[in-house]
């Protein structure tokens, strides 16, 4: 019997689960998946809970729910990969031989990274929204906030969902402006980034919605640490940024163990073929999502629409054939705009985010880089979609290489 | 494309000033890079200069932080040697390609 193992059972190791579960012969293959945690958190909708539009129990399922017959799901941690020996170790003393491994680990969000971040001020005045736990206790404050400095800043790049800070702060907008105190809130939004977002095209669009917002763009602010008693956020170049509640994208790095293995770069990705997915180091070991280093966003879509490239060279590689498929970066990305409206961008690692319209047939289309109430009626259906379709690996209605058709050049 | 001379030598420069041609630099033109953006070469900023060029080479997507884990310099000192912006002030003084971060 041979093995396959899949290292996470977060939204790219359940995909790989469910579409490799149904093409390999069950007595050729034996497939097992490991994840420490037996909740499959749904990572988009912690945005929302802050401003009281979800609530915890919108955002979780068991894991089990979404792990196909035949696929053996263990819960325990991972110590670490032994490469060369194709073996990965569990908390525990048990060890998986493997003849193909696909590592979805993930990243991780590292608050020790910046001094001073996670000391008396965290979940008092200083929040995350990336956890379940973040985003709750966020809520419980904003409930009894009467305004001050709202300060959304970001620790380092790369970081998870790179458009999430910008829709924190149009819904915080809007939040403020429904309860009635956005006079009385100062919205900043600080990142080591140039402009509000890294690619042109939507930098500029995104930083003229943060002047029409009345939201404060600081640009090139590099954190060195925050002064818990000052309440103030400084950079390595001393400059001070006051705060009365300060949401914080810390630093993210991948899995602990991806640095225990020893397979990781500085931050603990996986050095990765941007377009195979197949570990620089390893032929039998493909990394897929935020896991890998290749140079995209750590996003949702970007595993969903990587996994179709994954499933298709590690086919190719169990059979001793060439990997044919290669991944063109594609990346989607809904950007919730406050007052029930969004905007959505579609790019790869050559393209631009670029205007137009995105087609979807049977739903669409979607304004591209334009601010409509069709897109996000576009992002609530996705949470079903996601439950219902993407985690199970079904047919979408959507290519995973990204697509021309109704952008405008 | 446009074509500067420094040092006596023409090379070919982006929009921003950055160098196109990595090979076409050399110590002295960075010196003069370095006179526009207000800086004085020392032996420190020229072993930063030599890492981030010798990381270049090597095709990986440089970092602040991976200059504060490079042993040459923390991160502060990186604020000190290169004030305001250090990796894009220091990658184009190494003649190597404005730093773009992906996300």
């Amino acid at each position: 019997m041979k093995k396959l193992v899949i290292l996470g059972a977060g939204t790219g190791g359940t995909i790989m689960a469910n579409k490799l579960r149904k093409v390999l012969d069950r007595s050729e293959w034996e497939i097992t998946i490991v994840d420490q945690h037996q909740t499959h958190y749904y990572q988009p909708g912690f945005l929302f809970i802050p401003f009281g539009i979800y609530n915890k129990h919108d955002v979780i399922k068991p894991k089990a729910d979404f792990i196909p017959a035949g696929v053996k799901l263990i819960y325990k941690g991972i110590d670490k990969v032994d490469p060369e020996n194709n073996k990965v170790l569990l908390d525990g003393g048990q060890i998986l031989q493997y003849d193909f491994l696909i590592i979805a680990t993930g990243t991780r969000t590292v608050p020790e990274e910046t001094p001073g971040l996670k000391d008396k001020l965290w979940y008092n005045k200083i929040f995350d929204f990336y956890t379940v736990d973040g985003a709750v206790a966020l809520r419980e404050f904003f409930r009894a906030w009467e305004g001050g400095d709202l300060v959304m800043a970001i620790a380092e790049l790369p970081f998870k969902c790179p458009v999430a800070p910008l829709e924190f702060v149009f819904l915080a907008d809007a939040y403020f402006t429904e309860i009635g105190i956005r006079d009385k809130v100062n919205i900043k939004f600080v990142t080591p980034l140039p402009g509000a977002f890294t690619k042109p095209s939507s930098s500029k669009m995104l930083g003229e919605l943060m002047v029409e917002k009345n939201i404060e763009v600081i640009p090139e602010f590099y954190i060195e640490s925050v002064d818990n008693d000052k309440q103030v956020l400084k950079s390595y170049d001393e400059i001070e940024i006051p705060f009365d509640v300060l949401t914080i994208v810390p630093v993210n790095m991948g899995s602990e163990m991806v640095e225990r293995s020893g397979m990781g770069d500085d931050l603990g990705f996986i050095p990765t073929d941007k377009f195979t997915l197949r570990s620089e180091k390893h032929e039998n070991i493909f990394v897929l999502g935020d896991a890998a280093n290749i140079p995209t966003s750590k996003a949702g879509s970007v595993v969903h629409f990587a996994a179709d490239v994954v499933f298709e060279n590690i086919l190719s590689a169990m059979e001793g054939r060439e990997l044919k498929a290669k991944f063109d970066g594609h990346s989607n990305c809904y950007i919730e705009t406050g007052f029930g409206k969004g905007s959505i961008i579609d790019f790869n690692y050559d393209t631009e985010p670029l205007a137009g319209t995105y087609p979807l047939p049977g739903i669409g289309p979607f304004g591209l880089l334009q601010n409509t109430k069709m897109n996000h009626y576009g992002k609530v259906l996705f949470r079903w979609i996601y439950w219902h379709i993407l985690l199970k690996g079904k047919e979408m209605p959507i290519e995973n290489e990204m697509t021309m058709a109704g952008k405008k050049l | 494309m446009a074509t500067k001379s420094y040092a006596g030598v023409n090379v070919d420069v982006t929009e921003d000033g950055y160098l196109t041609d990595p090979t076409q630099w050399n110590k002295d033109i960075a010196a003069e890079i370095a006179k526009e953006e207000g800086i004085d070469l020392t032996d420190k900023h020229f072993e930063v200069i030599d890492f981030l060029r010798a990381e270049n080479d090597k095709g990986t997507q440089l970092t602040i932080r991976m200059v504060g884990k490079s042993g040459i310099t923390d991160i502060k000192g990186l604020y000190t040697l290169f004030p305001a912006g250090p990796l894009k002030k220091s990658s184009r003084i190494a003649g190597i390609a404005k730093p773009t971060s992906c996300v």
